[in-house]
């Protein structure tokens, strides 16, 4: 793993590199933007992004691409860019990832390409994923993007889900020749990076480039289609005429606490909340039609750590909450959210409330939340996560003014494809079966992967699962073995 | 894009429409469901199935105007389209050969509760169908139902057709005469479910009612339809929308769909103003939006 002695396009010498500081983000500043819907991040420069390139210590064995789940060059991308050539460099990552511009954005890198980055260890990181985002937007202003040529197949497949690991089984296997189809539920395509990530942090503007993209390449959509109710596996199958179908249909049902008063009005799941804003533009209310709480001058809580919940909650402050509170039930270390929205969300002024969790809701005699009654939490043994066990203190009780809550805790799995497919393997928890590395499920010609084989998991992981599936039905469909 | 092959009012306020949607009428069951968007900045909203003509490939709606989306989607006619239209939703009715089954709708409940009454004549049963509307001219699918029900029994609120009375009076009646009732299936405003559930609760007699809880993504993702069966919470469009009535927390149902009723009424009156002033000199008739629900 030491730093190659290749000849390098850098003009800076290796030893010098750690002494570049990484270059900062751009960013619309905090007490602006916690009002505004607008991106929290605006992108590197050119001349920030070539900086920043320069600092790669180009690695002989680069583990930034042997932890990133869908397998990116970053060296020889990072290399084109400090060479100059832009598009080169977004072509180069479009080898492994189909979506740079949203990776870019919402990947939590440093649990992956710049969590092994060989400067972490000594200064910070490579901006691994700041330069993919500028690549992917550069590449999108010049307009001029490749297209691969391929001999069709003559092969079908179908996909079901229109999110991350949707999409990059389609855009890989469009890539070999295959006809891909993608049925989506919703009326709008990109599962959750529509209906959960909110536009400051991935605007819609980029799915829909993303998208136009993949039709260019001749990946066919179809919303308004629940797979398992508006059609079944084996219909697609056997009448449609698929060769394969990979399952990709995400996290499914919202989990609540199982506390009393979890059906007052102003308790959210999180996708609820989300969706009402993301999808629905219910924020937009009474230009869209789709309602929501008004939260101008209301106190609002999310409960949870992870992505959603920031997500939720940096929403929350944006539609005008009086208080925006995290309420997470373990301490900072555990928080699965990605670093950097944790740090805005901060930034913008959210109250965090570690190591509480709430007990009970109350509300008025009309049924509205008016409180969290909440005990705080230390931590214990680990449990099955490995994380340590939040225990409740004794006598810590107390109780939280609020009129919204919105519960992001997690989801268990969506039964509807499951229960209408004979012979479709599922673990105890309801999730489907498939194998690690090709994604086979129990039946013949059927892949899936994401969230709806792990759980609730991110974007990159399920963009990973969907890359092995591509890899698998490809060589399924070249083959015949199965 | 999905089209309207046709529409017609059945009844003041309530309008079928025959869609144009193939891949739902192949699927669609009794007791399920579809959600529809009119236009880009429109909500989803849950619409019952009344029919469907699998080889024709079209599925029949029933819409009664309650808020904006309803009251324009009302406003649509045969060769105008509808945006999306999603389904079909839901777990479809249980359809057995029970006995002696009781079916009842209430308003344009009577079209969810139509096609299950077809079901279960087929399967055997022998139907008695209760329709109650608040008057004569709310009185919607009397010849389908009479044509699927050993008996047909209908009630209006204000008696301008039929029984004055309500859906529980024949009921109530039914029981007292010694009917031996297997199943009641009950299809209608919450107030007629829940007193339909408290009347059949004495008696013993399994009541499955229909659930209307506000919605949006119908495919379990959002869970704001969550309802609380034996105090447990249950989502409507992947657990339901049938449940054991004596199992349902009615108050709860009520009080969530009240949630959006400001926003709500605050659409209906800005559609009323736009509405008036666009054909000036109509006379508008207020109506009060219904919150949530099935249209």
């Amino acid at each position: 793993m030491s730093p190659t002695a290749k000849k390098s396009l850098n003009p800076v010498p290796i030893k010098d590199r750690m002494k570049v500081p990484r270059q900062l983000m751009p960013e619309q500043p905090a007490e602006q933007r916690a009002h505004n819907f607008e991106e929290v991040n605006l992108g590197y420069s050119p001349e920030l992004a070539r900086q920043e390139a320069q600092r790669c210590l180009e690695c002989a064995k680069p583990t930034c691409t042997d932890n990133c789940p869908v397998g990116v060059k970053v060296k020889e991308f990072v290399e084109l860019i400090v060479a100059g050539d832009f598009l080169a460099a977004a072509a180069k990552i479009r080898e492994d990832n189909v979506l740079p511009a949203i990776t870019g954005r919402v990947c939590p890198q440093e649990d992956h390409c710049e969590g092994k980055c060989l400067l972490s260890k000594k200064v910070k990181p490579l901006g691994i994923g700041y330069l993919e985002r500028f690549v992917a937007d550069y590449e999108k202003r010049m307009g001029s993007h490749v297209l691969p040529t391929v001999a069709p197949s003559g092969k079908k497949v179908a996909v079901v889900g229109s999110g991350p690991s949707g999409l990059t089984v389609a855009g890989d296997l469009i890539q070999k020749g295959h006809k891909v189809r993608v049925f989506e539920a919703l009326h709008e395509l990109g599962g959750v990076l529509v209906y959960g990530i909110p536009e400051f942090r991935l605007p819609k503007q980029i799915i829909r480039e993303q998208l136009d993209y993949m039709r260019e390449m001749g990946v066919e959509f179809e919303t308004d289609v629940v797979v398992g109710r508006t059609i079944t596996i084996d219909e697609l199958m056997e009448e449609e005429g698929y060769d394969a179908v990979y399952i990709g249909t995400g996290a499914g049902l919202p989990q609540f606490m199982n506390i009393p008063g979890e059906h007052f009005n102003g308790v959210y799941s999180a996708n609820e909340f989300l969706t009402r804003i993301n999808l629905m533009k219910a924020y937009k209310f009474p230009a869209y039609d789709e309602p929501m709480l008004d939260l101008h001058g209301k106190d609002v809580a999310v409960i949870g750590g992870g992505n959603t919940a920031l997500d939720a909650i940096r929403s929350a402050l944006r539609l005008g909450a009086a208080k925006a509170y995290v309420i997470y039930r373990r301490s900072d270390a555990e928080m699965p959210a990605r670093a950097e929205e944790v740090h805005h969300a901060r930034q913008e002024g959210i109250d965090f409330q570690m190591l509480t969790a709430p007990v009970e809701f109350l509300a008025d005699s009309k049924g509205w939340l008016t409180t969290a009654r909440c005990v705080r939490m230390e931590l214990g043994e680990p449990d099955a996560s490995g994380r340590r066990r939040p225990v409740p203190m004794a006598g810590s009780e107390f109780e939280l003014p609020l009129s919204v809550a919105v519960i992001a805790i997690g989801t268990s799995a969506n039964p509807i494809v499951q229960s209408t497919t004979p012979g479709l393997g599922t673990n105890k928890r309801g999730y489907i079966q498939a194998d690690e590395n090709s994604q086979r499920t129990s039946r013949k010609g059927v892949f899936a992967g994401g969230d709806i084989v792990t759980g609730s998991a991110t974007v990159i992981l399920a963009m990973g699962a969907g890359r092995r599936a591509a890899k698998s039905i490809h060589e399924y469909l070249t083959t015949g073995e199965w | 894009m999905f089209k309207i092959i046709h529409a017609e009012f059945l009844a003041p306020g309530i309008k079928r429409f025959v869609i144009e949607a193939p891949r739902i009428a192949r699927r669609q069951k009794p007791g399920q469901f579809v959600i529809l968007r009119i236009y880009e900045e429109g909500e989803r909203i849950p619409v019952t199935i009344e029919n469907s003509d699998s080889e024709r490939g079209t599925i029949n709606i029933v819409v009664q105007a309650a808020g904006k989306t309803t009251h324009l989607l009302n406003s649509l006619n045969t060769g105008d389209g509808i945006l999306d239209v999603v389904g079909p939703l839901g777990k479809p009715s249980e359809i057995a050969h029970y006995g002696t089954v009781v079916v009842v709708g209430g308003g344009v409940g009577t079209a969810m509760a139509y096609p299950t009454a077809v079901a279960l004549k087929r399967a055997g049963n022998r139907v008695l169908s209760i329709v109650g509307a608040r008057n004569k001219e709310l009185v919607i699918l009397e010849s389908e139902m009479r044509a699927v029900s050993d008996a047909l029994m209908i009630t209006t609120d204000d008696g301008s057709y039929a029984d004055k009375g309500f859906v529980t009076d024949k009921l109530r009646q039914l029981i007292q005469n010694g009917t031996r009732i297997d199943l009641v299936v009950a299809v209608g405003p919450i107030v007629m479910m829940k007193a339909i559930a408290e009347l059949t609760r004495k008696e013993n007699i399994h009541t499955v009612v229909s659930l209307n809880p506000i919605m949006i993504d119908g495919t379990g993702m959002c869970g704001g339809c969550r309802v609380l069966i034996d105090g447990k919470s249950e989502f409507a469009c992947v657990d339901g929308p049938e449940f054991d009535a004596h199992r349902v927390n009615f108050e709860v149902l009520v009080q969530r769909n009240a949630m959006y009723r400001d926003a709500e009424r605050q659409s209906m009156t800005e559609y009323q103003q736009h509405e008036a002033s666009r054909s000036a000199g109509h006379a508008c008739a207020a109506v009060e939006p219904i919150p949530g629900g099935r249209a």
